[in-house]
């Protein structure tokens, strides 16, 4: 993939956006925190908090129960919600599914097509019901959040998982897919954005290549839909997950997408009250998309939130967003790859990725490497990132990444790296 | 600004480089695998009693973490090997109580000899547990010769819940 040659009339005020983050005005160890840490967690505009409190200081109460006024006014903001998040993700709002987070949307559908091949759902569940024979489709890029519930749903069903081997830098390209994915494919999960090595997925590709042999497509959007324009109906996919924590919103929340005609037809693996038309005490017939999984009390507050985050991305515009990050993952990028010694997990300079980059010291640990950055105030993760298999193939066990949001500034990518070339002289490295 | 001297002393980094004991004991009596899941550091220590199953008669382990686990293993090496097994489990104890404190008080430098320069591990809540990988496989190495009276054996590979 290549650099997006057209650009936006101005960029991002960095100074201006930097004012809406409380959080980034601290110091860590005595220097100006440095926040490379959004592909964790990301920090929220003052707008998102106070969105949350105005909700719940003057609109809270139960929604979808009851028919007082103030249940109303709860359900409308909840509702409304939906249809900002939806607007942002090409979806219809039917096809939103509030969830915990992105490993709990991923389950919703694995765990539903677990009780697909139980027997529940009937024969418009036919499509998710799975056997001996079948396959599902991962790659070895996975986060554990998208390999474990594939590999749950192998072992209930007696079909077997495959996987997209990757590159000796972790990345793979359709060709990879293409040699996995066959007519025995039923589903094929990936990630879109890599958590890892920041490598973009050929989601289009995938897709037809997928659809063509009738199997289904997850996409884990983690990575994708909080940093660039993410329409899911344009991807072709049929599900995907995100988290609101990753893109200016609140913990506790995160979204399935699904193509409405699924959702309806998926089980809904947590049962419920708010699920269901009618119960008798021998059996439950369930509503369709989104009811049918928003099992028990809802996080409101929270999509509430979301919205709210959601509409502060807009207003900064989703396009010039994706610019900043595309100059701050080259300048990364760039600046690792002049450190001599220091292996870059991923593509090297001049393609494009996500805002972040792993990076393995030889001859120092992550933590020792995450140690020292955080004593010069910069927060980066070290750790196996919830990628154990790729970790494992790259011949590595932990990494230190550095990630990269709308308040990132050049200057502190450098800061990063300059750090980092300090690291080895610290540590006497000389493996 | 933190002082990262007082995390990486001289001594922690001096072991994580001598890393005393390092390597697999031939017929260990007892041996016991640690994962630290949270980074996927782990460490596999086994251990010789002697004869009469009181003394800590040699230790060897295989490791790949960060340098605290590793300078702690090394360490911990030095320490026991040679040490009456009750006095080996006090000293245990006292390398926890000492990592359990995030900074607090005195270690007692005569039962943990080099093992103090780890005090400033304590005021570090995510690197308590790299510290501890080690010492909870001593432990559950101790409890499984003694249990089995000194006959050979490896325990499961449990994720340490010790911090």
């Amino acid at each position: 993939m290549t650099f997006e040659t057209q650009t936006t009339s101005e960029p991002l005020d960095l100074a201006s956006i930097r004012r809406d983050f409380p959080y980034l005005a601290q110091e860590l160890n005595g220097y100006p925190l440095a926040y490379l840490d959004s592909g964790a967690t990301a920090q929220r505009p003052t707008v998102v908090l106070d969105a949350e409190r105005e909700y719940l200081e003057h609109a809270n109460a139960a929604v979808h129960r009851g028919a007082s006024t103030l249940v109303g006014a709860a359900t409308t903001a909840f509702e409304e919600a939906r249809e900002s998040v939806a607007r942002f993700v090409g979806a219809g709002e039917r096809e939103i599914v509030w969830a915990e987070n992105a490993t709990d949307a991923i389950n919703i559908v694995a765990l539903g097509m677990a009780d697909a091949a139980a027997g529940l759902g009937g024969a418009e569940a036919d499509v998710f019901r799975l056997g001996p024979g079948d396959e599902i489709v991962v790659t070895e890029a996975e986060h554990h959040a998208d390999l474990i519930p594939w590999q749950r749903l192998a072992a209930k069903t007696g079909a077997t998982l495959r996987f997209v081997a990757v590159h000796d830098d972790g990345t793979w390209n359709i060709d990879d897919a293409a040699s996995v994915i066959g007519p025995k494919t039923r589903l094929v999960a990936f990630a879109h954005v890599s958590n890892v090595t920041g490598h973009i997925a050929p989601v289009e590709d995938v897709v037809e290549l997928a659809h063509r042999h009738g199997a289904l497509v997850v996409l884990d959007a983690c990575q994708s839909v909080p940093h660039r324009p993410t329409d899911f109906a344009a991807l072709g996919v049929d599900f995907a997950a995100f988290s609101a924590h990753k893109m200016l919103g609140p913990n506790g929340i995160g979204v399935l997408y699904g193509r409405e005609h699924l959702l309806d037809a998926l089980p809904p693996a947590r049962t419920g009250g708010s699920t269901i038309t009618t119960v008798t005490m021998e059996r439950a017939e369930f509503l369709p998309s989104p009811q049918r999984f928003e099992a028990g009390t809802q996080p409101v507050s929270q999509a509430v939130g979301l919205a709210e985050a959601v509409r502060y991305l807009e207003r900064l515009d989703m396009r010039r967003v994706h610019e900043h990050e595309v100059e701050l993952a080259g300048l990364l990028v760039d600046e690792v790859a002049r450190i001599p010694g220091i292996r870059l997990v991923g593509s090297g300079p001049g393609i494009e990725r996500g805002a972040l980059a792993s990076v393995d010291v030889p001859g120092v640990h992550a933590h020792d490497v995450g140690q020292f950055l955080d004593s010069r105030g910069i927060a980066v993760r070290v750790g196996h990132h919830c990628a154990q298999p790729l970790h494992r193939r790259l011949g590595l066990r932990a990494t230190t990444r550095a990630s990269a949001y709308v308040y990132t500034t050049a200057d502190e990518v450098r800061r990063f790296a300059s750090a980092l070339a300090e690291v080895r002289p610290f540590f006497g490295a000389t493996a | 600004m933190s002082d990262l001297s007082g995390l990486y002393q001289e001594l922690i980094l001096d072991h994580s480089k001598r890393r005393v004991g390092d390597g697999p004991l031939a017929d260990p009596q007892a041996s016991h695998h640690e994962v630290n899941p949270t980074c996927g550091d782990e460490i596999t220590l086994g251990i010789r009693l002697d004869p009469s199953g009181s003394t800590v008669e040699a230790i060897g382990w295989e490791g790949d973490g960060c340098s605290i686990s590793m300078a702690s293993a090394s360490a911990l090496s030095e320490l026991v090997v040679g040490a009456d097994v009750e006095h080996a489990r006090e000293v245990i104890d006292a390398f926890r109580a000492m990592l359990r404190s995030k900074g607090a008080g005195e270690p007692d430098e005569d039962l943990l000899g080099d093992a103090i320069a780890f005090h400033g591990v304590s005021k570090y809540v995510m690197r308590v547990k790299c510290a501890m990988l080690s010492w909870v496989a001593l432990e559950a190495c101790l409890n499984e010769a003694q249990a089995t009276g000194g006959t050979a054996g490896a325990s499961a590979p449990t994720p340490s819940e010790d911090a």
